[in-house]
C-alpha cells in the first residue's frame, strides 16, 4: 500500500478543500431530483454495470461457464464448442455470422471477443463465482452460462444485480424466464412446458388415451417443471401418473427408484433425466427389465444420449432443439453443421447450436443498438423483430425475453435405418414455436429495471 | 408404492449394492489397518480399474479378461504409488496422507478425463448374465444376481489370504505391532507394498464388476468414496470383517430408504453411522485402542 495517502499520524490525505467539494457533492445528489444529476454525471449513457470500461479497448470480454466436470460435462464440452465457434465466426466475420448478424464485419462493433471460460459443475455456487469474478476483473460485456437450470436461474439473478446481460446456456426449466425471469437474461431454447405441449400430441396419437406414466424426475427446477408440464398435458388425454420418482442431481445408481417404477404398473415411462443421469437411468430401466414391460418416452432430449446408451433410444420418442439431419430443411443448419464438423470432428448437438445462436443473436443486437451500452442492446431485442437462426426464423418476446422457436420431435432410428454413424434419429415433425407457447406472464415472470 | 415385492426387492437390491461397497471398503481397510494410511485415491483406483477392464474389453472382447486386467492394472499401479510415493508419508502426519492421496485421486480423475473425454463408456456383462432373472418371488438383473455371487467369492479369496496364510499372518500381526513384526527379522516394508498392492487390487477389481451396472464415468469413484469411508466407519476402521458387515448395512439402508424417500438415503446413511459413532465409537467390529 502506498504511504503517499496517508499522514504520519495516520488518516486518510484529504485536504479541507477536497472535503467540503466531496460533502457538497453528497448533499447535492441526496436532495436534487434525479434529472437535475444525471445529465450533470454524463450525456443520456451513464455508466452502468461494466459499461464503459468492459468496451472502451479494442476487445471486448466474455465470461462462459459450462459444466466441464459431473453429470453434465459431456453437454457443457459441445456447448463450449459451439460458443468457440461462434466467437471465432464472428471474430473473423464468417459468412454464416453474416447471414445471422449482417452488420458484423469483425468482431462486434470492430472490438475482438475475447472469452474465459469456468468449470461450472453445474453448481450454481461456482458458476456465480466465476461469472462474479469475470465481471469484476475482466469486465464482461455479457456472461452465459447453463447446461444446468439451476445455473441458469442463479445467473440471471448475478446479470439482473450486476447489470450485466446474460445469454443462457442450456436451460430447459419454466422458471428460467418464467418465474425468475430478468430484464438482463434471454433464452433462445425452449421452455420444458413448450418441449411438453409439442411431444404430447404426439404420444396421445401414438400409444392411446388413458395411459398410465411413470416419472423419472431429477430433484431441481428443470425436473420438477419439465414433470408438471407433461403431466398437465397429457391429463387433458386421460393420462395418469402412477409414480413420479424423484432423485437428486448425479445420482450414482438408479436401482431403487427403478424398482419402485417397475412396480407401479405404469404403460408409459417419462424419463426426465438430463445429462449422464439420463443415460445411466435409461441403461438401468434397460437392466431392471423396465424398458421390457413399457415404453419410454425422453421429453426433452439429452445429447449424445443415443450414442452413450448404445441402441436404447431406438424407437423413442423425444423433444429436442435441434438434430443436424434438419440441414435438408434449413441452409443455415447445413452451413453450422459443416464448419463445425470440419473443426470437431463430429456433427453438432443441440448444446452447440443454442450456444452458437445465442452468440450470434448477441452479436446482432449489440450491432443494431450501435453500442454496448446494456439498457440499448436490451430494447433491441425487444423490438421483436424476425430473427434467422438455424432451424429458420425466430424472434424474442419482449415480455419474458424468450424465443420463440420450433419444437423438433425426433423418434430413435432402428440401427437397420442408420445411414451413418451418427444418423441416429428421424425427424418426426417440427412444432413452429407459435402455437406452443404460454402467455409470457404464465409462470409469473415480471422482468426487473433496465438500469 | 409400497408392497411386498416391492420391499423384497429393495432387500435384494440393498444385498447387491452392499456387496459391492463390502468389496471397495475391505481394500480400504486393509490398507488403514495395516500401514494406518487412509487412502484417499480408493475411490480413483475403483475408476481405474474400470477404465483399465473397459480397454482391455475393447481389445479383446472378453469380459473375464477385462476382469482380470481390470485388477491386475490397479494392483501394479497400487504398488508403483506405494513404492513411489506412499512410503514416503508413513511416518508424515494423517493429514499429510490424506492430502497426498486425495491429490493423487484428483489427478487420476484429470488423466482418464483427458484420455477416454466425459462421454460415458459401457462395458456389456457377459452374454450368459445379459437378462432378467425370475426368482419366484421377484425378477431381478442376473448380472446383479452374478455380482452379489462374484463378490462373495472375491471377499472369500481375500479372507483366506488374511487368516490362513503366513502373508496374512504377518499382516495381521502388522496391524497389531509393526514395530515387533520387523523386529522379528520380516522385512515389513515389502509386506507393506504387497498389501497395498493388494488393497488397491480390491477396488480395482469392483471397478470392473460394477462397470456394466453403473457406466463408466472419469466421476464413477467420487461417490463410491464417500459411502466406502462411511462403510468402513460403520464397521470398524482397520477391520475386514467390519467392512463386510458395513458394507452390508450400509446396502441395506440405502436401498430401504429409497423405497419410502430416494432423497433421504444418503441421511440415514450418516445418520446410522453417527449413531454407530455415539455407541461404538470404534465401530461395530472395530478392535478398540488402535490409533
Amino acid at each position: 500500500m502506498s504511504t503517499k495517502e496517508f499522514r504520519p499520524g495516520g488518516g486518510l490525505n484529504v485536504s479541507r478543500r477536497t472535503l467540503l467539494q466531496a460533502g457538497a457533492g453528497l448533499i447535492g445528489g441526496t436532495v436534487l431530483p434525479a434529472s437535475v444529476t444525471a445529465p450533470a454525471l454524463a450525456a443520456d449513457h451513464p455508466a452502468i454495470g461494466t459499461y464503459p470500461a468492459g468496451s472502451s479497448g479494442s476487445s471486448v470480454f466474455i465470461g462462459i461457464s459450462v459444466p466441464r466436470t459431473g453429470t453434465y460435462a459431456v453437454q457443457g464440452e459441445d456447448e463450449l464448442k459451439g460458443y468457440e465457434l461462434a466467437i471465432e465466426h464472428i471474430n473473423s466475420g464468417h459468412e454464416l455470422i453474416k447471414k445471422i448478424s449482417p452488420k458484423t464485419t469483425k468482431g462486434v462493433l470492430g472490438k475482438e471477443l475475447k472469452y474465459g471460460v469456468a468449470d461450472s459443475a453445474a453448481k450454481p455456487n461456482e458458476a456465480v463465482q466465476a461469472q462474479q469474478r469475470f465481471i469484476t476483473e475482466n469486465k464482461a460485456v455479457m456472461i452465459t452460462g447453463g447446461t444446468s437450470s439451476a445455473v441458469a436461474v442463479a445467473l440471471n439473478k448475478l446479470a439482473q444485480r450486476e447489470k450485466v446481460i446474460f445469454v443462457c446456456g442450456i436451460s430447459g426449466s419454466n422458471d428460467t424466464t418464467g418465474k425468475d425471469c430478468v430484464r438482463y437474461g434471454f433464452r433462445q431454447d425452449f421452455f420444458g412446458q413448450t418441449a411438453a405441449a409439442a411431444i404430447a400430441p404426439v404420444l396421445i396419437k401414438q400409444f392411446g388415451k388413458n395411459k398410465k406414466a411413470a416419472y423419472l424426475t431429477p430433484d431441481y427446477t428443470y425436473g420438477h417443471t419439465v414433470t408438471k408440464s407433461m403431466q398437465d398435458y397429457l391429463a387433458q388425454a386421460g393420462w395418469t401418473t402412477s409414480t413420479n420418482q424423484v432423485s437428486p442431481l448425479g445420482a450414482p445408481d438408479y436401482s431403487s427408484y427403478l424398482l419402485n417404477v417397475a412396480n407401479s404398473g405404469a404403460d408409459v415411462l417419462i424419463n426426465v433425466n438430463w445429462g449422464h443421469d439420463a443415460v445411466l437411468s435409461t441403461q438401468q430401466a434397460k437392466q431392471f427389465g423396465v424398458l421390457d414391460k413399457m415404453k419410454l418416452v425422453v421429453p426433452y432430449q439429452v445429447p449424445f444420449i443415443a450414442r452413450e446408451t448404445g441402441g436404447l433410444m431406438q424407437g423413442v420418442y423425444a423433444a429436442t432443439d435441434y438434430w443436424w439431419t434438419i440441414e435438408d430443411k434449413y441452409p443455415l443448419a447445413k452451413m453450422f453443421n459443416d464448419a463445425f464438423d470440419k473443426k470437431y470432428g463430429y456433427k453438432p448437438e443441440w448444446g452447440a447450436e443454442n450456444a452458437y445462436v445465442s452468440f450470434a443473436h448477441w452479436a446482432r443486437m449489440v450491432e443494431e443498438a450501435g453500442s454496448f451500452y446494456p439498457p440499448d442492446v436490451i430494447k433491441t431485442y425487444e423490438k421483436g423483430e424476425t430473427l434467422p437462426s438455424l432451424v429458420g426464423d425466430v424472434h424474442y418476446r419482449a415480455e419474458d425475453h424468450q424465443c420463440v422457436r420450433p419444437v423438433i420431435i425426433v423418434r430413435g432410428k432402428m440401427e437397420k435405418d442408420m445411414k451413418n454413424k451418427e444418423d441416429y434419429y428421424e425427424v418426426i415433425e417440427i412444432v413452429p414455436g407459435e402455437g406452443l407457447m404460454q402467455k409470457p406472464d404464465a409462470f409469473g415472470c415480471h422482468l426487473g429495471d433496465y438500469t | 408404492m409400497i408392497n411386498w415385492p416391492n420391499f423384497v426387492s429393495q432387500l435384494f437390491n440393498g444385498l447387491a449394492l452392499g456387496a459391492l461397497l463390502a468389496l471397495i471398503s475391505s481394500g480400504l481397510t486393509i490398507i488403514y489397518g495395516t500401514l494406518g494410511v487412509l487412502n484417499l485415491a480408493h475411490g480413483a483406483m475403483f475408476m481405474i480399474g474400470g477404465y483399465a477392464g473397459y480397454v482391455a474389453y475393447t481389445y479383446t472382447g472378453s469380459f473375464i479378461l477385462a476382469v482380470i486386467a481390470g485388477s491386475l492394472f490397479v494392483m501394479v499401479l497400487g504398488v508403483v504409488m506405494e513404492r513411489v510415493i506412499i512410503r514416503h508419508f508413513y511416518h508424515r502426519p494423517h493429514e499429510d496422507q490424506l492430502l497426498v492421496t486425495f491429490g493423487l485421486g484428483i489427478c487420476f480423475v484429470e488423466i482418464v478425463r483427458l484420455i477416454f473425454s466425459s462421454q460415458s463408456q459401457v462395458v456389456p456383462p457377459p452374454a450368459t448374465l445379459q437378462g432378467i432373472t425370475s426368482l419366484g418371488f421377484l425378477f431381478y438383473p442376473t448380472y446383479r444376481l452374478a455380482v452379489v455371487g462374484i463378490v462373495a467369492v472375491a471377499l472369500g479369496a481375500l479372507f483366506l489370504v488374511l487368516y490362513r496364510t503366513r502373508l496374512g499372518m504377518i499382516v495381521r500381526a502388522g496391524i497389531e505391532d509393526s514395530v515387533m513384526v520387523d523386529s522379528l527379522g520380516i522385512n515389513v516394508y515389502r509386506v507393506f507394498m504387497i498389501v497395498f498392492g493388494i488393497g488397491a487390487m480390491a477396488a480395482g477389481f469392483a471397478g470392473i464388476i460394477n462397470a456394466p451396472v453403473v457406466s463408466l464415468t472419469p466421476g464413477v469413484g467420487d461417490d463410491i468414496l464417500v459411502e466406502t469411508f462411511v462403510v468402513v466407519v460403520i464397521g470398524g476402521v482397520g477391520s475386514f470383517p467390519g467392512a463386510i458387515l458395513g458394507g452390508l448395512i450400509a446396502g441395506e439402508i440405502i436401498s430401504i430408504t429409497s423405497m419410502f424417500n430416494p432423497g433421504y438415503a444418503y441421511v440415514m446413511l450418516f445418520a446410522a453411522m453417527t449413531l454407530v459413532l455415539v455407541l461404538r465409537p470404534h465401530g461395530l467390529l472395530g478392535t478398540q485402542g488402535r490409533e
